[in-house]
């Protein structure tokens, strides 16, 4: 069965265009679907429908209704775009496998009572739509196959594409999708945003990640991290243990439940390894560990490994990056 | 204020997890199972609401016999009924099916708030509590940081992509929460003998009227399972000094200073 059209749900970030977006932009493409397009939602989708188009999106569908950022997105967006499946039919739509996503897709899929898979890494299609999922820490790889119903919904975790301008990508049309506010969501109101803005490189993009986790001890020895990080001009992870107690915000936050993440170097401080950290991280081509317990799992798979306290490594480090020539 | 939180068994997080090669199921045989430590934080997360503005904390768990236990120790914490939908139609459940039974028995009775936790630590499709706040036609508010409530609304803190945000959310709806949003309480010793006690439902699809749900009613199939390729360990050395040194020759080795 051919694919017909593929949807892409579009976040924006700060008015631009989600990275995660033009990475599924990238893939859809690839898919040998009809037609592939996107769909976004919030007052600055118009200053996102260039990019969108550049990375592949023919027709770009959307809605700048005030109502997408003064409320908890997934109820509305899940509505409006029930609506317009149900006038054009797309047979796959992709998500980011963030927050966002997950509200919206969730709520998509109750609603249509179709087939969602969260978590996936890859997608092919043929005779069927397939998609991958890896589990226990990517130790193990599981395909599996949608049946009839569309469309299908698949949730992807950032990175699993490279994001790539189409070649001759011409000005997307676009198309304004009426916006679907039921009362009930308007009680979930946004009363207060905060955006944490990071020094330096993002950590998604940054070439090394120097990462903590519980053994840093406390919120204020992150700053350690952060000079090491600014000296290398890379970026400051965390483990979730470290956001959970507060530490950090979960922007930081590298795994299953967070960011992605394939540097150069990744250096993973006070970290143990749970398969749930490790799975945002073993994408990276050099991993270096510094843990007191020689046991601990992340050193099964760092190329350099070093037992001792991450603290003092991490002063003697700075203090030879900062003495380095140029 | 009626509270009901969902609440999962799952195979001990501290063992490693395996499917089985031929059904593609979580194998539950292999590690002791435990109520889902994430699922702690909500049960903790609906008690301080109840304790604050009165009302009870009703648990429902949706999975095999055994997940009384976790349905109990939730009792044990200090919730006053539960819920067990158990049927030998819902092994091998989706996300969907989850959220359709879950909601299924929730909706039997009048809810001011619906808490889960953000993902299952075995599944962690991380789309029941969405996919259970559209069956119940109620908002979601998700990965929640922090809760209060002057009992008709609720006030959130919750983690965004980019950083955090305050929500405003009226009842009723449904919460999922992070590790982090409380500290969830150790059953007492009077809680745990008490539990035994406090009634507790058992019921099957028919008895939700719900057929055809389970796992064949699924709208998807697992095709492969495979074992990806491994990370090799490098060298570990123990720290006598150079250990930074070591590292800054790895960093210009990659070439990234
Ligand atoms: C569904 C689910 C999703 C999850 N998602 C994520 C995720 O996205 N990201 C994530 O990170 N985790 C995630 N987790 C949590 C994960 O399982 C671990 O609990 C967490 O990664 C542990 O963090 P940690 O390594 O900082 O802490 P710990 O496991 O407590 O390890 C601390 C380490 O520091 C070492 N140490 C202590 N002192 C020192 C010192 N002075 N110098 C050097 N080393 C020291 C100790 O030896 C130890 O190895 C998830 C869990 C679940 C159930
Ligand atoms: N079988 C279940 N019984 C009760 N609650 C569940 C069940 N499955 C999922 N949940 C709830 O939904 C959350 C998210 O689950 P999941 O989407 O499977 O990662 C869990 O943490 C639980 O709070």
């Amino acid at each position: 069965m051919a694919l017909g059209t593929v949807w892409v749900f579009a976040e924006l970030s700060q008015d631009r265009a989600a990275t995660g977006a033009l990475e599924l932009l990238t893939k859809a493409r690839s898919l040998g679907a009809a037609d592939v397009e996107a769909v976004c939602f919030g007052p600055g989708a118009g200053d996102a429908v260039a990019e969108l188009g550049r990375h592949g999106a023919t027709t770009v569908r959307l809605s700048t209704d005030p109502a997408f950022a003064e409320l908890l997105l997934g109820g509305p967006a899940a509505d409006t775009l029930a609506a317009a499946v149900a006038e054009h039919r797309p047979d796959l739509i992709l998500f980011a496998a963030t927050h966002t996503g997950r509200d919206v897709a969730g709520r998509l899929a109750a609603k249509l009572d179709v087939p969602v898979i969260a978590n996936g890494l890859d997608i092919e299609a043929g005779e069927a739509i397939t998609v991958t999922t890896a589990i226990f820490g990517a130790t193990q790889v599981v395909r599996t196959e949608f049946g009839a119903r569309r469309p299908a919904l698949a949730l992807f975790r950032p990175k699993s594409f490279p994001a790539a301008v189409a070649p001759g990508a011409v000005a997307p049309r676009v198309v304004e999708v009426p916006a679907v506010i039921r009362e009930c969501h308007r009680r979930a109101r946004v009363v207060d945003r905060s955006v944490e803005i990071a020094a330096g490189p993002k950590l998604e993009e940054a070439e090394v990640v120097v990462s903590g986790g519980r053994g840093i001890q406390n919120a204020g020895n992150f700053e350690l991290l952060r000079e090491v990080a600014e000296l290398l001009h890379g970026a400051v992870g965390a483990s979730r243990a470290v956001v959970d107690a507060g530490w950090v915000p979960y922007s930081l936050q590298v795994g299953q439940t967070g960011k992605t993440v394939k540097p150069a170097v990744y250096i993973a401080c006070g970290i143990s390894g749970a398969m749930q950290h490790t799975v945002g991280m073993r994408g990276a081509q050099k991993i270096v560990a510094i843990n007191k317990d020689p046991q601990a799992p992340i050193f099964k798979l760092a190329d350099l490994g070093i037992v001792g306290d991450a603290l003092i490594v991490l002063r003697q480090l700075r203090d030879e990056l900062r003495s380095r020539p140029g | 204020m009626n509270v009901v939180v969902c609440v999962k068994l799952v195979p001990d997080p501290d063992s490693v997890g395996q499917l089985d090669a031929t059904t593609h199921r979580l194998r539950r045989d292999l590690a002791e199972p435990v109520l889902d430590p994430g699922d702690e934080f909500g049960v903790e997360a609906g008690l301080r609401l109840v304790e604050a503005h009165g009302g009870e904390v009703r648990v429902v768990s949706m999975g095999p016999e055994r997940a009384l236990d976790a349905v109990r120790k939730a009792l044990a914490m200090g919730a006053a009924r539960g819920v067990l939908v158990t049927d030998d139609d819902l092994g091998g459940s989706d996300a969907l099916t989850t959220a359709k039974v879950l909601a299924a028995a929730i909706g039997r009775e009048p809810f001011d708030v619906v808490i889960t936790a953000t993902e299952s630590t075995d599944g962690y499709t991380g789309i029941v509590p969405q996919a259970l706040a559209e069956l119940l036609d109620v908002p979601a508010v998700t990965f929640a940081t922090g809760v209060v409530s002057d009992g008709t609304a609720l006030t959130v803190t919750r983690q965004t992509e980019s950083g955090s945000e305050t929500i405003l959310a009226g009842l009723p709806c449904v919460l999922s929460v992070t590790a982090g949003v409380n500290e969830p309480r150790y059953p007492s010793l009077r809680g745990i003998m008490g539990a035994k006690s406090k009634p507790m439902d058992r019921w099957t699809l028919a008895d939700l009227g719900l057929g055809g749900v389970g796992g064949a009613g699924a709208g998807q199939t697992v095709v492969s399972v495979t074992t990806s390729e491994e990370r090799r360990a490098g060298e570990v050395v123990t720290d006598d000094g150079d250990g930074a040194h070591r590292i800054v020759l790895l960093l210009a080795r990659a070439r990234v200073i």
